[in-house]
């Protein structure tokens, strides 16, 4: 029996993909032409720096030695050509990037720095009515509540929470990720202190606090709750 | 002007039909001309407190669904000819009511009477919300106690949101009536006291009404408390805020039973 096992041969594979390139297209005279990369170069110097790009020549009639020269003068700028395409086989050297065919125009992503939205500031809310068992208040920024919040009621902002009632209910600040919001109220008997996701049920808040004026904030992860004097 | 009231609670058990009852009876005695609506559809009893039950023919679902008309659902008082009852079907339940059909009805009534007293049912749901609805004041009965007080609370946050005239922007003129008071236990200190009633729910005092045997002893017999026994405790206090509900004042008071010489040394004795 044959003993020598027949190695497996290791196919080569090969997958096509396409990418998006930068397609530069010259036009004479050639110095013109560079000079204008030169002053968009001066503007924002790394604007093509790691970009592929290819030289469309279909525009322009240069010799072999004009495109080498072309070639070297964009390297000097730090632009790599990563191919060329719209002209004759025969213009290029085998040390010149290859010659591409069936380039497809598209669109380019814009990628520019985007202007920073002008955010909307947030509004605080001012109630200047008692928030009742089972409403639920909602702010983007923060609450100021002139009457009392009921047993059952709650009030959950991104901002800080001032009640200048007693507070019977549920108060979360700092809602979504705000660690330095803060809680006030000028009694506190409430269910709930939460701040930043950190919170205190009415067991654990102090006895000694009960009915007393107090604000809520956190100190790392502790929330620590102070009578307000 | 017709006003329509709702005497309402959200918790059960804390005397709203009797309330009802009693204030529409004390209205009527004023001279007013009175309905008192019952919207407990499925679970009714302003029936048997006011002692119509045996008069019953059709009610509230037949006159919202157009079976019958308003004026053969009406049920006129033996007793006070300007006091009325619209009784609710016990048959059915709430969904049947419609909110339309409510504001119908209550729309007509408005042109017949002085005052449209809702009895609401327990909760907050559709009973309960359709009773308040087209209210233009509000009765919120409280016992002293936590539960009770927190559920007004949520009640009277629905009243500033969920009725037509909260609706328009105005507001239902609001007032607490404390019921099942027992002034013994709260020296005692085994009630919450008014001030810290009215401390949470921040909303006027209406009156003050008595724990007391009358009030029971009333519904038994299918009368309201303040035509069974006008000198009672109880009708007096609702005698009192009836007199309030009408632009009076009148000094705020709790009253007493007024107990006989016996009746006090046995109570001594047994305190």
């Amino acid at each position: 029996m044959d003993a020598i096992a027949k190695a497996p041969r290791q196919s080569f594979r090969m997958r096509g993909r396409s990418f998006v390139a930068l397609a530069f297209c010259p036009v004479v005279p050639i110095a013109g032409w560079l000079e204008e990369i030169d002053v968009t170069l001066a503007r924002s110097p790394g604007f093509f720096a790691g970009k592929p790009v290819v030289l469309d020549l279909s525009a322009v009639d240069l010799s072999q030695s004009a495109i080498a020269h072309l070639i070297t003068s964009l390297e000097q700028r730090n632009i790599h050509i990563l191919g060329i395409e719209g002209v004759d086989a025969a213009h290029l050297t085998t040390s010149m990037p290859p010659l591409l065919t069936g380039g497809r125009h598209c669109l380019l992503a814009q990628n520019e720095p985007k202007k920073p939205e002008a955010k909307p500031k947030p509004i605080s809310l001012l109630l200047d009515s008692p928030v009742r068992s089972g409403q639920s208040i909602f702010s983007e920024g923060d609450v100021t509540v002139l009457g009392s919040v009921a047993s059952g009621a709650e009030i959950v902002a991104r901002g800080s929470i001032h009640v200048y009632g007693a507070l019977r209910g549920r108060a979360m600040a700092g809602s979504s990720g705000n660690a330095a919001a803060r809680i006030f109220c000028q009694r506190i008997e409430a269910e709930l202190l939460a701040i930043n996701g950190y919170y205190q049920t009415a067991e654990e808040i102090d006895v000694a606090l009960r009915n007393r004026p107090a604000q809520a904030w956190l100190e790392g992860s502790i929330m620590k709750i102070t009578p307000l004097s | 002007m017709a006003k329509v009231l709702v005497v309402t609670s959200g918790k059960g058990g804390v005397g709203k039909t009797t309330s009802t009852a009693a204030l529409g009876a004390a209205l009527a005695q004023t001279g007013e001309k009175v309905v008192v609506i019952d919207f407990d559809v499925g679970l009714r009893n302003l029936d048997l407190v006011m002692g119509a039950e045996r008069r019953v023919v059709f009610d509230l679902i037949n006159v919202v669904q157009g079976v019958a008309k308003l004026s053969q659902a009406l049920i006129r008082d033996k007793r006070l000819e300007n006091l009325w009852l619209l009784p609710a079907s016990q048959t059915r339940d709430k969904d049947a009511l419609t909110d339309e059909g409510v504001g119908n009805i209550i729309a007509d009534l408005r042109t017949k009477f002085d005052w449209i007293l809702c009895d609401s049912p327990a909760g907050i749901e559709r009973g309960a919300t359709l009773a308040m609805r087209y209210a233009d004041e509000a009765v919120i009965v409280t016992n002293p106690e936590v539960s009770s007080v927190r559920d007004s609370d949520r009640i009277i946050g629905m009243l500033d949101s969920k009725t037509v005239k909260a609706e328009k922007g105005e507001r239902v003129a609001k007032h607490i009536l404390i019921t099942r008071y027992d002034s013994a236990r709260a020296l005692r200190g085994e009630m919450l006291s008014i001030e810290d009633i009215l401390e949470i729910l921040a909303t006027p005092l209406l009156g003050i009404i008595p724990e007391s045997q009358d009030v029971l002893r009333a519904s038994n017999v299918g009368s309201p408390v303040t035509l069974n026994n006008a000198s009672s405790a109880p009708a007096r206090a609702y005698i009192d805020a009836v007199r309030r509900l009408m632009g009076e004042t009148v000094t705020m008071m709790v009253p007493v039973e007024r107990k006989g010489l016996m009746n006090r040394l046995l109570g001594r004795r047994a305190a």
